[in-house]
């Protein structure tokens, strides 16, 4: 299909000074068991395109799913009807933006293919791994899925450009609620925080097998566990809590077109501005992050973003000091500044805007068992269950699904409901321990939405366990 | 479009074997999108997609898949026909559905809505123009959206609307902005005009130095939109008959002994027939034209889907699979709106809330943030706008013992909300008076 396309676009192309066509077919399956039994799989075919078209300064796109030579030269006739009709009120002359003309590929590493196995087998999978769950009745719901996405994306220029992109991810997903009288409790696998690309081989890698038995056995403890209590305390979170942490008061803040304006109607502005890159310390000397596609197993890597950028390695803060964007080639033209390639759309019906991909924070040198040791009076804390931050992603509060407390460098009560609050600004600063490579983990989640239209995306935040200084912890309303 | 899913939905009857049975939902739009930023155009363009949503039942084992139509007789025709063999396939290998439900009583229907939207480029001028000036952030979307539902059956349902919908900010400086909407099926620019002088008026308010105040609890007002927040928070699994009865609801309180109430004006309804969404679903269900959830304060009925009719032994109030309202309804309260600043007296008038999530599910504690235009208030006049606080309170608080008064001026708010397709979604809304509402950080 993707040589016909190829044929038609050349077809149908006129003579401008950009267009391009973004082709993508997706295929997803979605297997669920609940309580015990299947839920109807859930299969997905979705295929479409986007021309994108930049002529007299100004830039219009067209989505279809009618990919027919005719279809598209529709659809090159409407981009172009709205590159001519916001040429005069653009927020910047589109043509003068070096749009590049990439030619490449990029593959997920695939060991055991998901097709390896039968629907009605991966249906047999996650039935066995339920009846692991001890026969508790206070284990109201138990819930285990996976979610598989064969994403193909081909993108073509009228300058020669043409990329193909073959993306292959697994969501696995385990989700137990324990309940007595009024309290209720969860105890998931990372919030969907285990999603990686690859195969089959994904859920030997992130300790998939076995999982549900442990976390129903945490479920059922905390429903007699007490609240968290109310102070202020060194706090330490693990990988599957610092994904969010990372993602809310890192991650959006520095992208590039939340500082130039343009997700100040929905997603929101940021306390971050083009002033602060190459000084503003944002963090402690010990907070390394990059923007980095090059782990192959992780949830966001790719090899060319939506506007054809080529992926790399990129820090965006080296040592505690603030040093780039997250901002692709139109952010960056705008911006007049360095990026990262990151210009990413959802799908084939929404235009490429700046998202966070992967954004990774370097292992330090502590041991989990260090960090603890070194803690007198602190929580240890797992699991992302709540997420709330100002539009500026400054003032944040955040929940986990367990704690556990630490006293005199032992890990001692485990405590339900735990939450915590800060300030971005302020927080990174107290960053004080950074767990070493034993305790990092690749993770990723499939729900970051963002974008007018609105677009949710797949981003990978692979972190260390971290150590904060004097962070405002407290429980549950009771 | 009506025409095109029928006809494809008799060749999809034609190709059934025995007592094979399917279900469908169609699920197509035409939208022109311009994004806005600083008073220019940051993106525009056109997205024209069609969605099937096939249900293929055989006894008791069924599969779901959705697909794209490409809009091409024969080629969708041929991937319908493929993809009905895929299931077809896959399905003596799975166990039987214990909780299927679908309705086999045919109740076809047919919504036409009429086109009167203003050329895609018209409004845009029209916008650019009065918005000069200022700050204008935020997007506009307009064009046709189409729902529609057949079973082999022989039930056929089509839902057609075109409805535009300006979602936009002017922002003074920073973080502070005063956001607006305006919505609808015809355009009119003596309105919009109207929207945006009452905007910038509000603006102005905006210019004063802002107000920075301590944690602590607080006296305020919640703008229909800000309430429509909180109630759009309580919408995920707040009214679910599953999360209710999987003990995950965060209104499990008010459904559970020793019941816990909220205050008795509070009265909350899923209003099918006040609101702009389609009355069907996709298992062919007709959704009464209201369901109250709420009455009186006292927790009255949940949505229940098909599903979980079948699976917990109840009856189905024809609820989408997800069991959120489309179209909820607070019933008017009786406190006049021109006094809400007087009664107020000194506190915090708050426009707008933001990035609302619970803190404590099973206690339905909320927290989320101010964002846009709120104000400091003392002695019953607006004295300075308010810098972002974040707050903290539960549900039985908020509408519950510490609940003044719910105004008589309602606001039917379009939902502007485009993931994946222009939402259908509306609320109609009171603003609250409120007493001692918990401010964190």
């Amino acid at each position: 299909m993707f040589a016909e396309i190829k044929q038609r676009f050349r077809k149908v192309l006129p003579d401008l000074p950009f267009c391009s066509l973004r082709y993508v077919v997706k295929r997803s399956e979605e297997i669920t068991v609940r309580n015990h039994i299947a839920e109807p799989p859930v299969l997905n075919y979705d295929t479409g395109a986007m021309i994108t078209v930049i002529e007299a300064g100004g830039l219009g796109y067209a989505a279809t799913s009618d990919l027919s030579t005719a279809g598209l030269y529709e659809a090159i006739i409407r981009a172009r009807q709205w590159a001519q009709r916001s040429r005069h009120y653009s927020v910047t002359n589109f043509s003068k933006i070096p749009m590049p003309h990439p030619q490449g590929e990029y593959h997920s590493p695939i060991q055991t293919p998901w097709e390896s196995l039968s629907i009605a087998e991966k249906i047999a999978l996650l039935q066995h791994e339920a009846q692991q769950c001890p026969a508790d009745p206070r284990l109201v719901e138990t819930e285990l899925g996976l979610e598989w996405t064969d994403s193909k994306h081909y993108y073509l220029t009228n300058a020669g450009g043409e990329v193909y992109q073959h993306i292959q991810q697994i969501v696995p997903h385990i989700s137990v609620i324990a309940n007595e009288g009024l309290i209720t409790q969860r105890r998931s696998f990372g919030a969907h925080g285990h999603s990686q690309q690859g195969g089959l081989e994904i859920l030997d890698r992130v300790g998939f097998y076995g999982a549900c038995r442990t976390l129903a056995d945490e479920a059922l403890m905390l429903l007699s566990a007490p609240d968290c209590p109310t102070d202020t305390r060194d706090l330490v979170l693990a990988p599957d809590q610092m994904l969010l942490q990372i993602h809310e008061s890192i991650g959006h803040p520095l992208e590039l077109d939340r500082i130039l304006g343009d997700e100040r109607n929905y997603a929101g502005t940021s306390f971050v501005n083009m002033e602060m890159f190459g000084t503003y310390q944002y963090g402690s000397p010990l907070l390394n992050v990059s923007f980095d596609p090059t782990i192959s197993e992780q949830f966001a890597s790719y090899g060319f973003d939506d506007e054809g950028t080529a992926a790399k390695k990129t820090y965006v803060i080296r040592e505690g000091i603030l040093q780039a964007p997250l901002g692709g080639i139109s952010s960056q033209y705008r911006a007049g500044s360095t990026g990262v390639a990151n210009a990413r759309a959802c799908s084939w019906n929404r235009p490429p805007i700046d998202r966070m991909a992967n954004l990774n924070i370097d292992a330090g040198d502590s041991s989990l068992d260090e960090i603890i040791a070194s803690t007198e009076r602190g929580i240890f804390m797992q699991t992302n269950i709540s997420w709330s931050i100002d539009d500026s992603r400054n003032k944040f509060q955040f929940g986990c699904e367990m704690g556990q407390l630490i006293e005199n460098g032992k890990l001692t009560q485990v405590v339900r409901n735990p939450n915590y609050r800060g300030i971005s600004a302020t927080f990174w600063r107290n960053l004080h321990k950074v767990g070493n490579q034993s305790t990092f983990q690749v993770l990723g989640v499939p729900f970051c939405g963002k974008g007018e239209p609105n677009q949710v995306i797949q981003v990978g935040h692979a972190s260390p366990v971290c150590a904060f200084t004097d962070v405002e912890v407290f429980g549950g309303a009771a | 479009m009506e025409q095109y899913f029928y006809q494809l939905m008799d060749y999809l009857t034609s190709q059934l074997h025995g007592a094979e049975i399917f279900l469908c939902e169609f699920e197509g739009e035409h939208s022109d999108f311009t994004r806005f930023n600083h008073a220019k155009i940051r993106q525009a363009g056109t997205v024209e997609q069609r969605y099937l949503t096939l249900d293929f039942i055989d006894g008791a084992r069924h599969a779901n898949a959705k697909l794209t139509l490409s809009g091409e007789k024969l080629l969708d025709q041929a991937q319908l026909l493929t993809i009905l063999n895929n299931l077809r396939a896959i399905l003596p290998g799975l166990p039987s559905d214990p909780h299927l439900l679908y309705a086999t009583e045919i109740n076809s229907s047919e919504h036409l809505g009429n086109n009167a939207l203003p050329h895609p480029k018209d409004a845009v001028m029209e916008i650019i123009n009065q918005v000069q000036g200022n700050d204008f952030v935020g997007i506009y979307a307009e064009g046709g959206i189409f729902k529609g539902f057949a079973n082999s059956l022989g039930q056929r349902n089509w839902h057609s609307s075109y409805s535009f919908n300006l979602d936009w900010s002017f922002y003074h400086s920073q973080d502070k902005a005063v956001k607006t909407a305006y919505a609808g099926l015809h355009w009119n620019n003596a309105a919009f005009q109207q929207k945006v002088d009452r905007a910038l008026q509000e603006l102005e308010l905006l210019k004063q130095p802002s107000r920075k105040i301590p944690r602590g609890k607080y006296r305020v007002y919640l703008a229909p939109a800000a309430l429509s927040e909180i109630c759009g928070m309580l919408a995920w699994d707040g009214f679910s008959a599953k999360a209710h009865c999987s003990k995950q609801s965060p209104l499990l309180r008010m459904s559970q002994a020793p019941q816990q109430n909220l205050h008795p004006s509070i009265t909350l309804r899923e209003h099918t027939a006040g609101g702009i969404a389609p009355a069907f679903q996709a298992q062919g269900f007709i959704k009464p034209d209201a369901v109250t959830l709420i009455e009186n304060g006292v927790w009255k009925n949940p949505l229940i889907s098909p599903r979980s009719a079948q699976e917990f032994g109840l009856i189905t109030n024809g609820a989408d699979e997800e069991e959120m309202p489309n179209s909820l309804q607070l019933a008017a309260g009786d406190f006049p709106q021109a006094d809400v600043l007087k009664t107020l007296d000194t506190g915090v008038y708050i426009n707008n809330l933001w990035y609302l999530n619970y803190s404590d599910r099973a206690a339905c504690r909320i927290t989320g943030m101010t964002r846009f235009a709120s104000f400091w208030v003392e002695n019953g006049e607006i004295v300075a706008p308010l810098d972002v606080m974040r707050f903290d309170e539960t549900i039985f608080n908020i509408l519950g013992d510490n609940l003044l008064a719910l105004t008589q001026e309602q606001e039917m708010i379009i939902d502007s909300d485009t993931y994946e397709q222009r939402s259908v979604n509306s609320t109609l809304m009171s603003g609250a008076l409120v007493k001692d509402f918990t401010f964190t950080l």
